[in-house]
């Protein structure tokens, strides 16, 4: 699960990690209002105005609207809220979001942190993460703050460094300065970075995370280690001892179809494509989605229907597939083990029966117990159904039905 | 001789008396397995499907001589029953278990491999050794006695790659469903590993998705080992998009690497017959085993 920049960076906050401050506000009034409080608890005089979306490339990306950047510096504070009203309620386009783009309902009003001094502020990079491959977790930093991380290890892998972390007896102090020596810290700055990494170890393992990407990591000109920005992804599968945080989640940052999928238990992930699908087992639910492509259709979804397949998950199923305008047919593919497949078809015809007005073709492939009886179940229905019971067989309907 | 699970394997039940592990027990009892008992903690000394019941790994392994154990346990309290598992002397844990947090896996792998146990899963289908021992949750009937063995990330595609195999003429020798998590006790390379050791087993279907490098890594360890025997390979995902997770919390394409595209590719370069269609699984296996399908 995501969180907001804001909600991140007080996750990070509790945990004693340096963050730069910030106070959300949702109209241009509460945006004023957030920097006189910031400018109170500061003393910042600039502001920086940041758009809460769930995606990355908000400082280049464009609000639709009113062209403004997801990201930007007022230098007074009358300007904040007009600033804030061009991004507030407004499109963001970014290189994360897709050209339909993503609606901003929140803005962080931030402490400007890049202030001159002593010396020049440099920006970092730090993550930490699962290593699958070593079963365990790895922080990962760079000199090559505020860069694309991808980029940096495609084009320099020598400036990234790694320090893998041993779970059993978590993160140790000699990692920490390593990995602070390596990005060629000294004085005040490396203490403020070994106790940055310290923290931030443990903020992700109190919070059950599944991913900590901090990009930039500032050295403020006097020295300070803060995080400008937080992205944090929690591991799903903790939530339920993560209380606090798993009410952190902001549906409106969802695809509402997925949202209402995962109420009737269902798992849902939206595509661009025409053909739609239900499938039992999320392997074989990709698997269909190949298929479909190898039949020259594009998936309009993934949808795992889980193991029990029954009449009301599978009417579940279609109603969401149906609201998709983009479907002209929806294969049905479930591999009947300890479910029948009679049961299973029964279960399509009363789905069918009690939607009524179904417009796209349907194909339903069934297989493994009773697989003859469940197509000769959806063959007698009279409905607009084809039954197949290979793969294959599905796969040539489906293209059958795509093209006719 | 298969692997991991035979008729001689003694079964314990973890999670016996919950609704999934009564349900699945009893499917396992009538498939023919040896189950000798199960565990759930304060039910002890009572009888469930005519099998002890114990209060701990432990003591059940004291007294039925348990080795294999299959773990129904709810997710928040599922790597504690894996530890217990191995600490008690079981050699071969299957944990069906979905949705353990990622933090308890990275402790309890680790903890089980010092105790030279094997972990199969978690959220897995299970191991089935046709005609001898189904350990598992998946339809029995579907799996027909062979020499084919079947590795696979995923449940339903492993019924499906059987039932093809089945048509085909063919039969399956073990099938090992690894699991779709990102951190699981056996990896694709070390199930192919065992197959591969095999003298029952002449040819491996191999069935990843998108997600991880197992796939990479078994396909590179299939050439250095000599291609010894054939293996026919699917990767699920072709058509996922990246960024989003499919079902399996492991099925998440985070790099270049991770697609679908680039695991057939290796696998390709590595020798192994890579097919696009899921459809194709079973005639492709008969036709690289000289068989008429």
């Amino acid at each position: 699960m995501n969180i907001h920049e804001y909600q991140a960076k007080e996750l990070l906050k509790s945990y004693g990690v340096r963050i730069q401050e910030g106070i959300v506000a949702d109209t241009p009034e509460a945006a004023l209002e957030a920097a006189k409080k910031l400018n109170a608890e500061t003393g910042t005089s600039w502001y920086v105005i940041k758009a809460q979306i769930h995606a990355g490339g908000r400082g280049k990306g464009k609000v639709k609207e009113t062209g403004s950047n997801g990201v930007v510096l007022a230098k007074k504070m009358e300007d904040v809220p007009t600033k804030a009203a061009d991004i507030l309620g407004g499109t963001l386009v970014t290189i994360q979001t897709g050209e339909e783009g993503k609606k901003v309902n929140k803005v962080l009003v931030a402490e400007d942190v890049y202030y001159p001094g002593a010396s020049e502020p440099k920006e970092y990079y730090l993550s930490i993460l699962l290593d699958r491959a070593k079963g365990c977790n790895v922080i990962m930093a760079s000199t090559e703050g505020g860069m694309d991380i991808e980029e940096v290890a495609e084009k320099h892998p020598e400036k990234i460094i790694k320090e893998w972390i041993d779970p059993k007896l978590g993160l140790q102090g000699f990692q920490t300065r390593k990995v602070a020596f390596k990005l060629g810290l000294e004085g005040n700055a490396f203490k403020e970075m070994v106790k940055f990494i310290t923290s931030l170890y443990n903020a992700y393992v109190g919070s059950d995370s599944a991913q900590f990407e901090i990009n930039p990591v500032l050295k403020t000109s006097d020295d300070k280690i803060l995080a400008v920005d937080a992205k944090v992804n929690l591991d799903d599968n903790a939530l339920y001892r993560q209380k606090n945080l798993a009410d952190l989640r902001d549906l409106a940052e969802e695809d509402p179809l997925e949202v209402e999928a995962g109420k009737s238990g269902l798992n849902y992930v939206k595509l661009d494509g025409n053909v739609g699908c239900m499938v039992n087992g999320a392997g074989l639910a990709m698997a269909t989605m190949d298929m479909i492509k190898l039949s020259g259709g594009e998936p309009a979804n993934f949808l795992d229907v889980g193991g029990g397949a029954n009449a009301t998950t599978v009417e579940a199923g279609f109603r969401i597939i149906l609201q998709d305008p983009n479907v002209k047919a929806i294969l049905i593919n479930v591999f009947g083990g300890i479910v029948r497949c009679d049961r299973i078809a029964n279960g399509v015809v009363e789905a069918y029966k009690s939607i009524g007005d179904i417009r796209v073709p349907i194909i339903v492939r069934l297989q493994g117990t009773n697989a003859e009886e469940g197509a000769r179940i959806i063959d007698e229905s009279g409905l607009k159904v084809a039954s197949a019971i290979t793969l294959k067989e599905a796969a040539e309907k489906v293209r059958a039905a795509i093209s006719a | 001789m298969s692997v991991l699970v035979n008729k001689n394997s003694k079964v314990i039940v973890q999670g016996f008396t919950g609704s999934e592990g009564s349900f699945h027990a009893q499917q396992m009892i009538e498939y023919g397995t040896n189950v000798v008992g199960g565990v759930t903690p304060g039910k002890g000394g009572t009888t469930h499907l005519e099998k002890p019941v114990f209060n701990s790994v432990e003591e059940a392994v004291q007294k039925t001589g348990a080795d294999t154990s299959i773990i129904f346990v709810p997710p928040a309290f599922a790597a504690d029953a894996i530890m217990e598992a191995a600490e008690a002397g079981i050699k071969v844990i299957i944990a069906i278990t979905e949705g353990i947090p990622v933090a308890d896996m990275m402790k309890a792998k680790p903890y089980i491999k010092e105790r030279g146990a094997t972990l199969i899963g978690p959220n897995c289908p299970g191991v089935i050794t046709p005609g001898e021992a189904k350990v598992g949750i998946m339809p029995g009937f579907v799996f027909k006695q062979g020499r084919v063995g079947i590795v696979s990330k995923s449940g339903t595609l492993t019924y499906e790659a059987a039932d093809q195999i089945a048509k085909a003429g063919l039969g399956v020798s073990t099938a090992i469903g690894i699991g779709g998590d990102p951190i699981i006790g056996t990896s694709t390379k070390d199930a192919v590993q065992l197959l591969m050791e095999d003298p029952e087993t002449d040819a491996i279907v191999m069935i990843g998705e998108i997600g991880g490098n197992y796939e990479a890594e078994a396909a590179k360890w299939i050439r250095e080992n000599g291609n010894k025997k054939p293996v026919v390979g699917f990767i699920a995902g072709q058509t996922a998009p990246p960024g989003r997770r499919m079902g399996h919390a492991g099925a998440i394409i985070g790099g270049a690497d991770d697609t679908a595209a680039a695991k057939m590719r290796i696998m390709g370069e590595n020798g192994i017959h890579v097919v696009d269609s899921p459809a194709e699984i079973g005639a492709v296996m008969a036709k690289v085993l000289g068989v008429e399908a």
